[in-house]
């Protein structure tokens, strides 16, 4: 079954590439002005690999952006998942935060970005924060979720045994809300990637989106593959990394409660 | 956690100081000078701004006018989602051979961020209507797919089997058995679309397009007018809440009708 699957799945993907060819470079049905063929695809990858485009090579646009992710993803993450505990863990919290969230949660990420550009430039300090503000609601909402969906009797035990308070947090609550802090950590680096390709499609001057921003102004079709093919590649790759450290972090708590 | 759930008045306590101090926060900022009005005006500036906003225009229109435009691409970008998400779905629901297809396709495609296909969507569909479509399509036809697909797969067996007992063809088997009992999972996916379709629409608008209100927010921050950029976002924000509780309420008269019916 499993041989099946992967063997329809080759040929699909070869037939892809094969349509793509024919339709670009065999008969010219598309063409270069709207998308590039395998060939012209080459020469943009081999261009901006040997003499750089939009003032950079592919490795340094790419670095620019993935070091502008990560910075806003751990901002999101160290500030979110403690708020989301706490809010969990104390209803007064709750009640406190919860109508600010209210107000603020239904203005997309997105709509920040000329904001954060007024505030802080066009520079990387307004792009790490609307990527905060993207990553920061999934990271807040599933730690709380998670800390809720803890079984009273638990934490009740554990209590009685006169656990203090920062043993409770690191090996009852922090533990049990794991699963769902991971869940929330996937969908913030999601939100991270999308904001960040819109943030400097909207203005930067180095980075993949300014690649894609610089390859549409030029009507480089070319390029503007090449840049998002490395925005999919990064966004596959980041969250191939945290489904590992998702995988290390709840078999090291199995092994702990064991 | 530790205590019992708060009663009423203690949670409006609460929640009455969270807006409070925010509030406060925001109005003691701006009104003691510590942050130069331009980047950030008062509350109330910016409400008046909201208000003048409703009857003058900015950036060649009213902000009801810029809303009207938005919400139409809006609307054609999810219904365009839905109306190839949704049958899509039940179909590699139903035919295996279309899952294998599909899947790696759709695999490859899900990390590319909707907003990266900007330059291509500008340059296949311009930057008036089509192209804006386009990327609100991106961002709202992941989630149709795969709930359609998610709740057509999990059709209970048992139902599958009988119909194919007696010998149900394959249209009526989609549209009969799969179609009603994937329908709280799409509209689930439904929900999600929408907000992800609204995010995918302002920054579309940022980005490419000559009306609108994220259009009208790029041209105020232009033109630094902090209190137009904000009042851009509140607008936002409403009708963005309002889509949702709008849907919300779709899916819970479905979920009557459907439970006074069986």
């Amino acid at each position: 079954m499993v041989g099946r699957r992967a063997g329809i799945g080759l040929t699909t993907v070869a037939s892809v590439g094969v349509t793509w060819w024919l339709l670009t470079s065999v008969t010219g049905i598309v063409g270069s002005a709207r998308f590039p063929s395998p060939a012209e695809f080459g020469v943009s990858l081999n261009q901006i690999l040997t003499r750089g485009y939009a003032g950079a090579g592919l490795a340094q646009h790419a670095v620019h952006s993935l070091k502008l992710v990560v910075m806003g993803f751990a901002v999101a993450v160290v500030t979110g998942i403690p708020l989301g505990l706490w809010m969990g863990w104390d209803r007064r919290v709750e009640a406190c935060v919860n109508p600010i969230f209210l107000v603020i949660r239904p203005i997309p990420p997105l709509a920040w970005i000329p904001l954060a550009i007024l505030w802080l430039g066009l520079g990387d300090a307004a792009k790490i924060m609307v990527i905060w503000f993207a990553a920061f609601v999934p990271s807040v909402i599933n730690a709380f979720a998670g800390v809720r969906n803890i079984d009273r009797p638990v934490i009740e035990a554990a209590r009685m045994l006169g656990t203090p308070r920062w043993r409770m947090v690191r090996e009852i609550i922090a533990p049990a809300a794991a699963p769902m802090i991971f869940t929330g950590l996937r969908l913030s680096l999601q939100a991270s990637w999308t904001t960040l390709v819109a943030a400097e499609l909207v203005g930067a001057l180095v980075g993949l989106g300014f690649i894609l921003n610089m390859a549409q102004q030029d009507i480089y079709p070319g390029m503007i593959l090449v840049g998002m093919v490395a925005v999919g590649i990064l966004g596959w790759a980041t969250t191939w990394l945290l489904g590992q450290a998702e995988r290390r972090a709840l078999a090291w708590n199995v092994a702990a409660r064991d | 956690m530790t205590q019992a759930p708060l009663s009423l008045s203690q949670r409006l306590g609460w929640g009455l100081l969270g807006v409070t101090l925010l509030l406060g926060l925001w109005t003691l900022l701006t009104a003691t000078g510590f942050v130069p009005r331009q980047f950030l005006p008062s509350p109330l500036e910016v409400a008046t701004r909201f208000t003048t906003l409703l009857t003058s225009p900015f950036a060649g229109a009213t902000l009801p006018v810029h809303l009207a435009s938005s919400f139409q691409r809006y609307a054609y970008g999810v219904i365009l989602a839905a109306a190839v998400g949704i049958p899509l779905g039940l179909l590699m629901g139903w035919f295996r051979l279309l899952d294998d297809i599909v899947t790696p396709i759709f695999d490859a495609l899900r990390f590319i961020a909707p907003i990266a296909w900007v330059p291509f969507a500008a340059l296949w569909f311009g930057t008036g209507m089509g192209g804006p479509v386009m990327i609100i399509f991106a961002g709202a036809f992941p989630p149709c797919l795969i709930n359609a697909y998610r709740g057509a797969r999990f059709v209970e067996p048992r139902l599958i089997e009988a119909a194919r007992m007696l010998g149900t063809g394959h249209i009526r088997m989609i549209l009969e058995i799969l179609l009603p009992a994937a329908v709280p999972s799409i509209i689930a996916g439904l929900r999600v679309s929408a907000g992800l379709g609204w995010q995918s629409l302002v920054g579309a608008e940022l980005i490419v397009a000559a009306a609108g209100v994220g259009f009208m927010m790029v041209q105020a921050q232009g033109s630094v007018q902090t209190a137009t950029v904000m009042s851009g976002m509140i607008a936002i924000g409403v009708v963005g809440m309002a889509i949702d509780v709008a849907l919300r309420q779709g899916e819970s008269w479905l979920r009557r009708r459907r439970g006074l019916e069986s």
